[in-house]
C-alpha cells in the first residue's frame, strides 16, 4: 500500500512547528500505526534526514506512552484503541494521513509527536494515592470486597493515563482521567479513609491545569481503556459528597 | 534485509578457554543457618539508622517499576532522602505495567496443600536449582504481606463472590497461589506503586526526575556513590551523588530485538554498572515465553505476549502430519497432536515455560508449525468453550482475546490462537549477595535487573512478586544496614575526580556516537543482533552455534562503530541517540551472553544445550560441575588478556534436595 503522511515536525518546545509530507510505498495492512512510523523512520535515516520523534513503549496498549492525533482524532480511526493497536488496514491504498501530537494546551509539545503530559501526574500527586506505609497494611482478606464491587473498581482502574481524553475534549478537560481514578479508589472499601480529601484535592488540581467539562463525551469515544462516561458524573458526585460531609473519608 | 557478515573461519574452533578465565569465587553472604531461618537471622543482625538520622542519607533509585517505585517509596516513607530517576515521562509507564497474569504469594489460605515450603520447593525446582535457596525462602516469607500492602494502596485484586481474594493456578505448580486482577495484574500493581511513589514526591522525601537516563555509575573509594544521567529533552549530562545507589532498571530481554518487552526496556544502566565493576550473573539465562505471538511480517516490532494464564483453559496442539496446510477447524481431532498433554500427562498444558517453549520449538523445527510462516502452534479454546460456555471463557480472558484480535485480526473464540516462543524474562542480571548488594559496595539491585530467585528459569507469576518484595520489603532492610556505619559521612563531593571521570566518559561516548557519520541507523544493527542471538543463543544452543555467534557479534560491533549513523543533535530530544547508546551496550553484552552459554557446559532451565539432553529429549543438568552461579567480569578496555573472567558462587540445597525436574 502507498500512504502519504503529513507529519507535524517541531524541533523543541519553543521552536515553531510545521507539517512535512512523506510517502511510504510499502505499507502493509497488518502493520500498526507505529510500525508504519518505524518504516518511515528507517527510510528517513537512509536518506540522512532526521527521523520523526514519537513515543511508544509496550506496544501492547497498556503503558499509555503512545498517542498522537491521526486526522484530527486522538490515537486514530478505530474507536477505543491506542495508537499502538491502530492498524494500517484502517486506511485505503493511496490515503493521505495527517499525524500531529496530541493537541491540548495542557500538553506542551516536546518534539514532533511527543508531548509533555506531566499535568496528569500532578493530579495524581495531589491526592490520587492511599496513605498506607509499607508493612502497615491489614490482612487483605480482613475487608471483604464483593466480586461485583472489585469488577466495577477495575473498570475504572483500567485507565492507562495516555491523555487521549484530554486531547479529544474541545475544552481540554481531564474529567475522564480524574474521574476514573477517583471512582476506582472510592469503590474500594480499603482505600476509603481519604475519600473526601482525595476528591477535593484531585479536583482542585485538575481545575488548575485543565479546562472544564461540557459533557461532549468525545473522551469516552477515544479512550483505549473504555472508561465509561459515568466517571465524569462521579467527579461531581464525589466532590459534592466531600463538600456535604466535610470529613476526610 | 541487510546481509549479515559471514562468520570468520576461526569461529568454530572457539572453545570456553579461548574466551574466559576463571577467577576467585564470590561469596553470597548467606547467613550460616538453615535456609528457612536465614531472613529472620539476617534481619536481627542488620544495623539500624535512627529515625532522626535518616534524612542525612541520600539514596539514588534508578527505575520506577515495581521494584524501583517500591524501594523509593518505602525508603521515602522511612525518612531517607531519595533521588529517583526514570527515562519515562511518568513513573507509571515502567514495563512492569505490561505484566498480565498475576502475582504469587505463599499465603496458603486454601486446603490445596500449598505452604511456604511448597512455594520454595516449586520456585527452586522451577529454577532448575540454579538460584539461591535462602533467597527463595526470603521471597516466600515476604510474599505474604505484599498482597496485603498492594491491596491496601489500591490494587483491586480479583475477589470471590464472598468477597475474599481470588486465586488461580499458573504454569509450573499444582496449587492455586496466584493473585490477579483480570489480565492486568502488572498494570494495577504498577499504578498503585507509582502512585505511592508520587505520594512521597508530594511529601518531599522523594525527588523524581523524569525523562532522564542513567548512563554511568560513579564509583569512588571502592563504593558506588552516584550516577551520571542525561536529560533526554535538553541533552544535559550531569552527575548526582548519594550514599547508595539502587538499580531497578529491569531485564535485558530486548537484546534479542524481537522480544515481548517494551521497546524502551534496555540494559544500559546495568551494563554501565557492570563496566564499573559489578559482576554480571548468568547472562545466558533468558526465558523464552511459550505464549508470545509469532512474527508475521518484516516490520513487526515485537512479539506481543499473551498471558500464560491462557494455558489454564487453552489446549496446545499442532497437526499430526508435517506441512499440514489445512485450516485448524478442518483438522479432525484424531489428526491433532496435543504434544504437551502427550509428553507431560501430569502437568499437560501447564508445564513450566522452558519446557513448553522447547516443546513448541521442537515441533516447529520438525516441520509441524502452523500459520502462514509455519512458525507457530495452536492454542485452542474450543474445548473450554464447550465445557464452560462462551460467556465464562470470555469473562476469564476477555482483554487477552481482545488484544489478540487487535494484533492479528483473528477471533480466538472461533479459531485457535497462534503462539510461538519469544524472548521474554531475563533470569540473569547483575550479581548480588543475599543483601541484594552487587560486587560494588553501595550498589544494590531490585527486580529483574538482578539475578536473584529464578535460577535458570522463572515460574509464572513470580516476577511481579520478586520485584515487589525487593522494592517494598527487602531493600528497606538491607540498604539502611549498609548506610548505618556511614553516618556523618557526606555524600561524594560533586568535584571529586571519580565524578569528573564518569562525566567525561559519558560525554565522549555520546560525542562519538553523534560523530561516527556512518550509513546505518542503530535500529538496523539491533535487528541484526537479534537475528544472531535467536540463531545462536535461542531456545536451543550448540557449542558451534555459540562460537559462531560470538564471532558474529564481534564483527557486528566493529561494523557498528565504523558505520553507525546517528542523525540529529545532542542538545534536544534525540531518540536515535538514545537507541544508539543502548544498542552499543547490547553489542557488548551479547558477546558475554554467548560466552556464558558456551561456557555453561550443561542444560538447565532456559539454557538448553543440544549436546546435553536425555534420551527423551529433556534437559540434562550437570550438578557436579555446574551447581553454581557464574558471576562475570568483563576485561578492562585495552587489557592484554581480552578474556572474560568467571567468578563462581557455589550453590547448596538443603531444604529442597537436588533432583531432576520431571513434569511428566
Amino acid at each position: 500500500m502507498k500512504l502519504t503522511l503529513e507529519v507535524w515536525r517541531q524541533r523543541d518546545a519553543v521552536s515553531p512547528g510545521a507539517f512535512e509530507t512523506y510517502e511510504v510505498t510499502d505499507a502493509t495492512p497488518e502493520m500498526t500505526l507505529l510500525e508504519l512510523l518505524d518504516r518511515l523512520n528507517d527510510q528517513l535515516v537512509v536518506e540522512g534526514r532526521e527521523p520523526v520523534a514519537f513515543e511508544s513503549d509496550c506496544r501492547e496498549g497498556i503503558c499509555g506512552c503512545c498517542g498522537m492525533d491521526v486526522d484530527g482524532r486522538p490515537h486514530g480511526p478505530q474507536a477505543n484503541t491506542p495508537s499502538c493497536e491502530q492498524h494500517v488496514r484502517s486506511f485505503q491504498d493511496g490515503d493521505r494521513v495527517v499525524l500531529e501530537p496530541l493537541r491540548s494546551a495542557a500538553f506542551p509539545v516536546v518534539r514532533d509527536l511527543v508531548v509533555d503530559r506531566s499535568a496528569l501526574d500532578r493530579v495524581i500527586q495531589a491526592g490520587g494515592h492511599v496513605a498506607v506505609d509499607a508493612g502497615t497494611a491489614p490482612d487483605a482478606d480482613a475487608t471483604t470486597v464483593g466480586y461485583l464491587t472489585a469488577e466495577e473498581a477495575l473498570d475504572f482502574a483500567a485507565c492507562i493515563g495516555c491523555g487521549a481524553c484530554v486531547a479529544a475534549c474541545p475544552n481540554g478537560s481531564a474529567m475522564l482521567f480524574t474521574g476514573a481514578r477517583i471512582t476506582h479508589l472510592a469503590k474500594l472499601p480499603q482505600t476509603r479513609a481519604e475519600r473526601g480529601t482525595r476528591a477535593r484535592s484531585m479536583v482542585a488540581q485538575m481545575e488548575h491545569d485543565f479546562g472544564p467539562c461540557s459533557t461532549y463525551g468525545e473522551c469516552a469515544i477515544v479512550c483505549p481503556a473504555g472508561i465509561p462516561l459515568s466517571a465524569i458524573a462521579a467527579v461531581g458526585k464525589e466532590r459534592m459528597r466531600a463538600f456535604l460531609r466535610n470529613r476526610a473519608d | 534485509m541487510t546481509p549479515r557478515p559471514e562468520a570468520t573461519s576461526t569461529a568454530t574452533t572457539l572453545g570456553p578457554d579461548d574466551v574466559r578465565t576463571v577467577g576467585t569465587p564470590v561469596d553470597g553472604h548467606v547467613p550460616d543457618v538453615a535456609p528457612d531461618l536465614a531472613w529472620d537471622d539476617r534481619r536481627l543482625h542488620y544495623d539500624l539508622v535512627a529515625p532522626a538520622n535518616r534524612r542525612r542519607f541520600t539514596v539514588i533509585v534508578v527505575g520506577t517499576g515495581l521494584a524501583g517505585a517500591g524501594a523509593a517509596a518505602a525508603l521515602g516513607e522511612l525518612g531517607y532522602q531519595v533521588e529517583c530517576f526514570t527515562l519515562h515521562d511518568a513513573p507509571r509507564r515502567a514495563h512492569s505495567v505490561a505484566a498480565q497474569g498475576g502475582i504469587n504469594a505463599a499465603r496458603a489460605r486454601k486446603v490445596d496443600n500449598d505452604s511456604l515450603h511448597r512455594f520454595v520447593k516449586d520456585t527452586v525446582k522451577g529454577g532448575d536449582f540454579r538460584g539461591r535457596e535462602a533467597d527463595a525462602f526470603r521471597l516466600a516469607q515476604e510474599s505474604v504481606r505484599v498482597i496485603d500492602h498492594m491491596n491496601a494502596i489500591g490494587a483491586p485484586f480479583a475477589r470471590e463472590y464472598g468477597g475474599r481474594l481470588a486465586t488461580r493456578s499458573f504454569g509450573g505448580v499444582q496449587v492455586s497461589r496466584t493473585y490477579y486482577t483480570r489480565g492486568q495484574t502488572g498494570q494495577q500493581l504498577q499504578v498503585a506503586g507509582a502512585d505511592a511513589l508520587l505520594r512521597q514526591v508530594a511529601r518531599g522525601t522523594v525527588t523524581l526526575h523524569t525523562r532522564q537516563e542513567m548512563l554511568d555509575l560513579v564509583v569512588a573509594d571502592g563504593r558506588a556513590q552516584g550516577v551520571v544521567v542525561r536529560d533526554l529533552v535538553t541533552g544535559k549530562v550531569r552527575a548526582v551523588t548519594a550514599h547508595a545507589v539502587i538499580l531497578a532498571t529491569g531485564g535485558y530481554g530486548n537484546i534479542y530485538d524481537k522480544s515481548t518487552l517494551a521497546r524502551n526496556s534496555n540494559a544500559t544502566a546495568a551494563w554501565r554498572a557492570h563496566r564499573r565493576g559489578a559482576y554480571f550473573a548468568n547472562p545466558a539465562f533468558v526465558q523464552f515465553h511459550p505464549t508470545a505471538l509469532p512474527l508475521m511480517s518484516q516490520w513487526q516490532s515485537k512479539t506481543i505476549l499473551m498471558s500464560e494464564s491462557l494455558r489454564n483453559d487453552g489446549r496446545i496442539w499442532v497437526p499430526l502430519r508435517a506441512d499440514d496446510d489445512r485450516a485448524p477447524q478442518d483438522v479432525p481431532e484424531d489428526e491433532r497432536d496435543y504434544y504437551l498433554e502427550r509428553r507431560y500427562p501430569t502437568f499437560g498444558n501447564l508445564t513450566p515455560r522452558d519446557v513448553a517453549s522447547r516443546a513448541a520449538r521442537e515441533r516447529i523445527d520438525a516441520g509441524y508449525g502452523v500459520g502462514p510462516l509455519k512458525n507457530a502452534v495452536y492454542l485452542d479454546f474450543a474445548d473450554a468453550i464447550a465445557r464452560l460456555g462462551k460467556d465464562a471463557v470470555v469473562a476469564r480472558y476477555s482483554n487477552l482475546f481482545h488484544m489478540y484480535q487487535q494484533a492479528t485480526g483473528d477471533d480466538p473464540l472461533s479459531t485457535p490462537m497462534r503462539i510461538a516462543p519469544g524472548a521474554h524474562f531475563a533470569m540473569g542480571g547483575l550479581w548480588s549477595d543475599y543483601d541484594l548488594m552487587t560486587s560494588v559496595p553501595g550498589l544494590f539491585v531490585g527486580g529483574e535487573v538482578g539475578w536473584g530467585y529464578h535460577g535458570a528459569n522463572r515460574l509464572g507469576a513470580n516476577s511481579l512478586l520478586s520485584a515487589c518484595v525487593d522494592g517494598w520489603f527487602t531493600l528497606p532492610y538491607a540498604v539502611p544496614s549498609y548506610l548505618a556505619p556511614l553516618l556523618g559521612t557526606p555524600a561524594l563531593a560533586p568535584d571529586h575526580d571519580a565524578v569528573a571521570e564518569s562525566l567525561d566518559a559519558v560525554r565522549s561516548r555520546t560525542g562519538r556516537l553523534l560523530s561516527t557519520g556512518g550509513t546505518q541507523g542503530p535500529a538496523r544493527f539491533h535487528r541484526r543482533l537479534g537475528e544472531i542471538l535467536y540463531r545462536s543463543a535461542g531456545v536451543t544452543r550448540t557449542p558451534e552455534g555459540l562460537a559462531e555467534g560470538i564471532a558474529d557479534v564481534r564483527a557486528l560491533r566493529e561494523e557498528f562503530w565504523q558505520d553507525v549513523r546517528v542523525t540529529g543533535e545532542g542538545d534536544v530530544l534525540n531518540q536515535e541517540l538514545e537507541r544508539a547508546g543502548r544498542v552499543a551496550d547490547y553489542l557488548e553484552m551479547a558477546e558475554l551472553l554467548c560466552v556464558d552459554a558456551l561456557d555453561r557446559d550443561e542444560s538447565c532451565g532456559a539454557h538448553f544445550r543440544a549436546d546435553h539432553q536425555t534420551p527423551g529429549g529433556e534437559a540434562q543438568r550437570d550438578d557436579a560441575a555446574w551447581c553454581r552461579v557464574s558471576a562475570w567480569e568483563s576485561p578492562a578496555p585495552g587489557a592484554t588478556d581480552a578474556r572474560f573472567v568467571r567468578h563462581d558462587e557455589p550453590l547448596t540445597f538443603q531444604a529442597v534436595p537436588l533432583q531432576t525436574r520431571n513434569y511428566a
